[in-house]
């Protein structure tokens, strides 16, 4: 790796809208919680995801330069111009047709944040390696917090689908709407070509067999049958995102554009 | 160099309380780094514990506001590398943790994250109650007040209590 790079914006924005959107997402529990620990560990990861994206929107203001800082990233900017995976910007609930709305089902919650934490895990490792030496950094602080995400998640996805036939049931349900989503992390961008490139990012792919590990072990411990591979890929790391991401911008952005500079 | 600018630096600063856990410093904890002087020029260097912990604002301002009040202005600088550690938390603050109802931090384990994640719902030490100080304890949630601790019950006491994780 080349000593001194630093990661493409894209690459940063990709990593920090990943942290940012599902910080967001979860914190929609935040006051509905299935029980009240559960309530305070979903607020606890989303201020832990909000933290990363913080330290990472930073990064990437320093160097796009032009008046930009963390709060025109992650406020002023439209679905188009996130980078997170598709996965991340979903309800929690299954799929549903026409604009249903549903009820948060805990399960969904449960398994994104098992499939997105161990793929975290293993990446914020790596990019501990970074040459980007702030990238390195922000992945150190990350890869502690992301261990107990991961331990709360799998905890978790083990009870629910090792549990009763209801919460096995939807626990199963949620893994089948969800995997194929996961199909995102196997396809390379070109930001994460590029990062990748410069020695600053990693390319997830050599991490997939590691990835199946933690996964696989987990699902047979819960009693769970992973579905198949395959089906569409989704992009939302390119910008080509579901209905969903609109929907979350709108609230998290709507006090930021209403009030533009206020601090309280 | 007793009088020095940064001598002085450390005797206004190393008392400044952690906002959310007063009775350690935040020089205890691990988040005041380093006071450098040069020409004249003080520097102060904290870390965040957690990414997204709220205190760390706060504990900026606590910083500037002391050093404003003794007529030391200085640069503060916010380092995240090396990464924050609760192995940083001295003993002597471990021990104000524990007799304030918090379990002090285990010592990190030094598994790497595979291995971690592999007996991640088998966390085989036992977390001693500072109430009572048994052994038989249980752990009822991963996060409690806030992401940096667990919460416990003692199966001996009774008493609820948190558990400051290994970070």
């Amino acid at each position: 790796m080349q000593a001194g790079a630093v990661a493409p914006a894209d690459y940063l924005l990709h990593l920090a809208d990943n942290a940012l959107v599902l910080g967001q997402r979860n914190a929609e529990w935040c006051g509905h919680g299935p029980a009240l620990e559960e309530d305070m560990a979903l607020a606890n990861i989303s201020l832990d995801l909000i933290g990363q994206a913080r330290l990472l929107y930073q990064h990437a203001a320093a160097l796009m330069g032009e008046g930009t800082t963390e709060d025109t990233l992650a406020y002023f900017r439209e679905a188009g111009q996130f980078r997170n995976y598709t996965l991340l910007e979903l309800p929690h609930h299954g799929p549903l047709a026409g604009t249903a709305a549903a009820e948060r089902d805990y399960a969904t919650t449960i398994v994104r944040n098992f499939l997105y934490s161990a793929l975290m895990l293993l990446l914020w490792e790596a990019l501990q390696r970074s040459a980007d030496i702030q990238l390195a950094a922000i992945a150190g602080k990350s890869v502690k917090e992301t261990r107990y995400h991961f331990r709360h998640a799998r905890d978790w996805l083990v009870r629910l689908g090792d549990g009763t036939d209801e919460s096995h049931a939807r626990t199963q349900a949620a893994l089948d709407h969800l995997m194929p989503y996961t199909q995102e992390f196997w396809s390379v961008s070109p930001a994460e070509a590029e990062a990748v490139a410069a020695g600053a990012g990693v390319d997830a792919r050599a991490w997939r067999q590691a990835w199946d590990e933690l996964v696989n072990d987990a699902l047979v411990e819960a009693t769970l049958q992973r579905p198949k591979d395959g089906g569409h890929v989704p992009r939302g790391k390119q910008g080509l995102h579901s209905e969903h991401l609109g929907y979350v911008l709108g609230e998290m952005q709507s006090l930021a554009r209403q009030h533009p500079g206020a601090s309280w | 160099m007793p009088g020095s600018l940064a001598q002085r630096a450390w005797e206004v600063l190393e008392s400044i309380p952690d906002p959310e856990i007063p009775v350690v410093s935040i020089r205890e904890l691990g988040i005041l780094r380093e006071i450098n002087e040069d020409g004249g020029q003080l520097e102060i260097v904290i870390t965040p514990t957690y990414s997204g912990c709220p205190a760390m604002a706060q504990i900026e301002d606590d910083v500037r506001a002391a050093l404003a009040a003794n007529g030391l202005p200085a640069r503060i600088v916010t380092r995240l590398a090396p990464a924050w550690s609760t192995d940083w938390i001295t003993p002597g603050a471990k021990e104000k943790l524990r007799r304030f109802g918090i379990a002090p931090p285990h010592t990190l384990p030094s598994a790497n994250v595979v291995q971690f994640a592999r007996r991640a719902a088998r966390d085989t030490d036992a977390v001693r109650c500072p109430h009572c100080g048994s052994d038989n304890t249980t752990e009822t949630s991963h996060f409690s007040s806030t992401a940096c601790k667990a919460l416990y019950k003692c199966l001996a006491c009774r008493e609820p209590f948190d558990y400051f994780k290994p970070y």
